[in-house]
């Protein structure tokens, strides 16, 4: 056990080369570039073993990435944004192939216009591919969120690719105290891949992959996928009990912080729930009952821990990075279906904010105007209209940027 | 490697199993006959979107060997993943030789000429030790033969009807993939089966990629009745329209040069595809077109054999 300042991505290869990957596909792009950098100097040095191919595009990455895996090595892949969304038809492939690997998603908007900042709409746009999604608030849980994935993933009652997001900038390249494990300790929580008879070899014939003519079948393989993702709630909390007995870091799949005795929630997920917390112990001090939860799930996603984790609360800011236009928070979206369906158990009301789109920041100010805006929501017994973080600056601003382009229309405020 | 002189060297074991979905007379599945009683069981096929993926349809396959259906973009990197697990195995002692595999892309001309270039691309950068076989029926065959990249100039199809037919050109993916300088790229026809079983034993024995086209006479698409194939199939040789040629270590040989070409006519005029060119009017400005370029192609060809 070692405890140095790593990256996010720095966290990532770590995790990667304690579970012993046999095989990395590759591509690069920002700001996920740093991971494969990272593995590739390790495995040219011969400090690991393993063998790194770069691909000629992401779509070629996944689909290698998945047929290694359908041979049955340990593999290990990542991506960001855009390089997510030109494989994304290997996605929905290969998690369809069970190929139980491990892709690290760094987060990043997406086009148009393009930016390289961060913010959750690439990894939300793989919410209904078939792999599982384990989201990072830090380094230190990229590189035990690795481990963890592995172990999810091969695991014969799951057997689905597992993604593990850390958001770009603010984790992937922010150093953090980070504790290496000993790479025995990890080999006593993580086993070699057994990959059982889904393999390639020459005694043993497998199609795999084929088609399927008519709904039954297709219908019958594609709930089987969804089974298996709903067996990874109980077998996700296993896991990570075994990771806190091993290791003294508790991952739950719901991260609640001064939620048990709070009226007000904030609910997002993320690195910048590492500033809603510090916002809650803030509020705390001026006498408001603030906590937070944070999935750290989201496929499968845990409505039983949610709605544990909400009930009986007054109201929840649910704040998303991401934004579906014409619906708005995804994250919102989901926790009122989860919230809102079945059992008589008395639930918060949900206020929506957008923010932190495209790398912008959220301040302080704007987790206690969010509170403020929440509990007054309450007081009125009505959920608030979906709002945009966005100051006044920030529209000055960019009115100059417009003013510099040339813009004469745009709309009005 | 065993000679191969005549069909009397040819396999006499046919391995492919009989009732798949292909068409009547389809010259891909003819062409992929040839080749699998060549390669054997102890291979796994990567395929791409077009006709042929649906050999395997769950819960049946005609293979004796393994299949990975990947996407019509990417089976070489299908390919690349396999090929490096498989080495990856075999190097941690955790597979014998024994339970190794070849592998082996098949895609129809869609993939290879189009979608599908840039991953091939790709797998001869990065020195692949695989064999690449494309069905080519020139034209999206499974969607109704839509025209592809692959499509001679002037055909009919089902996105080309007017009076003169495709409009572009045929592109010459052989030297594409050549230019790669891979270990081996060859041309075949199955209606050429001692040449077409030299090459592919030539292809099995060498190391690195290795990619062969077969001209693929498609009686759906091309419209003749499908008894015609293997006669179609002889025509495009022996008028020039498909030269069988082979590459490596650099140079581009022809193993079969027709001592005297028969008309082009003489192929198109048996193909739907071509009715247009001669009836209700016959367009005789681009039929020489069609026939100076078969011609200026094989005056500039360096030719050995026959």
């Amino acid at each position: 056990m070692t405890r140095t300042l790593l990256t996010g991505n720095g966290a990532a290869a770590w995790g990667a080369r304690l579970a012993r990957i046999d095989y990395l596909p590759a591509f690069p792009i920002t700001p996920q570039t740093e991971i494969i950098e990272t593995v590739a100097a390790w495995l040219e040095a011969g400090e690991m073993a393993g063998r790194l191919v770069t691909m000629d595009s992401e779509h070629s990455m996944i689909t290698a990435a998945g047929a290694a895996a359908t041979t049955g090595v340990r593999v290990f892949t990542a991506t960001s944004s855009q390089g997510l969304l030109y494989g994304m038809e290997m996605l929905y492939a290969i998690a369809g192939w069970r190929a139980p690997l491990v892709l690290v998603n760094v987060s990043r908007g997406l086009a148009s216009p393009i930016t390289l900042e961060p913010d959750h709409n690439d990894v939300l746009a793989a919410r209904d591919c078939g792999f599982l999604q384990i989201h990072c608030a830090t380094c230190q849980e990229v590189l035990d969120s690795v481990l963890i994935a592995y172990r999810l993933a091969e695991h014969p009652h799951v057997r689905l690719p597992v993604l593990v997001n850390l958001d770009g900038f603010y984790l992937s390249f922010t150093r953090e105290p980070v504790t290496i494990p000993a790479q025995a300790e990890v080999d006593r929580f993580l086993p070699p891949f057994a990959a059982g008879n889904i393999a390639f070899r020459a005694h043993a014939p497998m199609s795999q992959g084929v088609a399927v003519l008519g709904g039954a079948a297709y219908s019958y393989f594609r709930y089987q996928m969804h089974l298996a993702a709903g067996k990874a709630l109980s077998v996700y909390d296993e896991i990570a009990h075994d990771f806190a007995a091993l290791f003294g870091r508790c991952h739950e799949a719901v991260e609640c912080y001064r939620a048990d005795d709070a009226d007000y929630l904030f609910v997002m997920m993320g690195s910048f729930a590492t500033k809603a917390r510090e916002a809650v112990d803030r509020l705390r001090d001026q006498g408001l009952a603030m906590g937070l939860v944070r999935p750290r799930l989201i496929r499968p996603f845990p409505v039983d821990h949610l709605r544990e984790a909400l009930a009986g609360k007054k109201g929840a800011a649910v704040i998303d990075q991401n934004l579906s236009p014409g619906r708005g928070g995804i994250l919102h979206t989901e926790l009122a279906a989860a919230i809102g369906c079945g059992r008589n158990r008395p639930m918060p009301l949900l206020a929506s904010f957008i923010g932190g789109l495209g790398g912008r920041d959220i301040t302080p100010e704007e987790f206690y105007q969010m509170a403020r805006d929440l509990v007054e929501a309450v007081a009125a017994g009505r959920s608030p209209v979906p709002r945009l973080l966005y100051t006044d600056e920030e529209l000055r601003g960019v009115r100059k940027l417009q003013g510099v382009a040339g813009s004469t229309g745009g709309e009005r405020r | 490697m065993t000679e191969i002189k005549s069909l009397r060297d040819l396999p006499a074991r046919h391995l492919l199993g009989a009732g798949t979905p292909m068409c009547g007379g389809c010259g891909g599945l003819e062409a992929l006959h040839q080749v699998y009683d060549l390669l054997g069981e102890k291979t796994v096929f990567v395929n791409a979107a077009g006709c042929m993926t649906l050999l395997a349809v769950y819960p049946f396959t005609p293979f004796r060997g393994s299949w990975l259906y990947t996407a019509m973009a990417s089976a070489p990197a299908g390919a690349q993943g396999v090929r490096d697990a498989l080495d990856i195995l075999r190097g941690q002692g955790r597979i014998t030789p024994e339970e190794d595999l070849q592998v082996v892309v098949l895609t129809g001309d869609g993939s290879a000429y189009g979608m599908g270039l840039a991953a091939t691309s790709g797998a001869m950068d990065r020195g692949l030790d695989f064999l690449y076989l494309c069905y080519d029926n020139e034209g999206y065959g499974n969607t109704g033969q839509q025209y592809s990249a692959a499509t001679p100039h002037g055909a009919h199809t089902a996105t080309s009807r007017g009076a003169l037919g495709y409009p572009g050109y045929k592109k010459d993916l052989f030297s594409i993939w050549a230019a790669h300088r891979p270990a081996y790229v060859a041309t075949v026809s199955p209606a050429h089966p001692v040449d077409l079983a030299r090459k592919i034993e030539t292809a099995r024995t060498r190391q690195g990629p290795r990619l062969v086209i077969a001209l693929s006479p498609c009686p759906t698409g091309w419209d003749y009745d499908p008894a015609e194939t293997v006669a179609i199939g002889k025509l495009a040789v022996e008028c020039g329209a498909w030269p069988l040629k082979e590459y490596r270590d650099g140079r581009v040989e022809h193993t079969r040069v027709p001592k005297k070409r028969r008309p082009v006519v003489e192929y198109l005029e048996r193909q739907g595809r071509f009715r247009h060119l001669f009836h209700p009017v016959r367009q005789d400005a681009l039929l020489a077109e069609i026939q100076a370029r078969v011609d200026g192609y094989w005056a500039g060809a360096t030719a050995t054999g026959d």
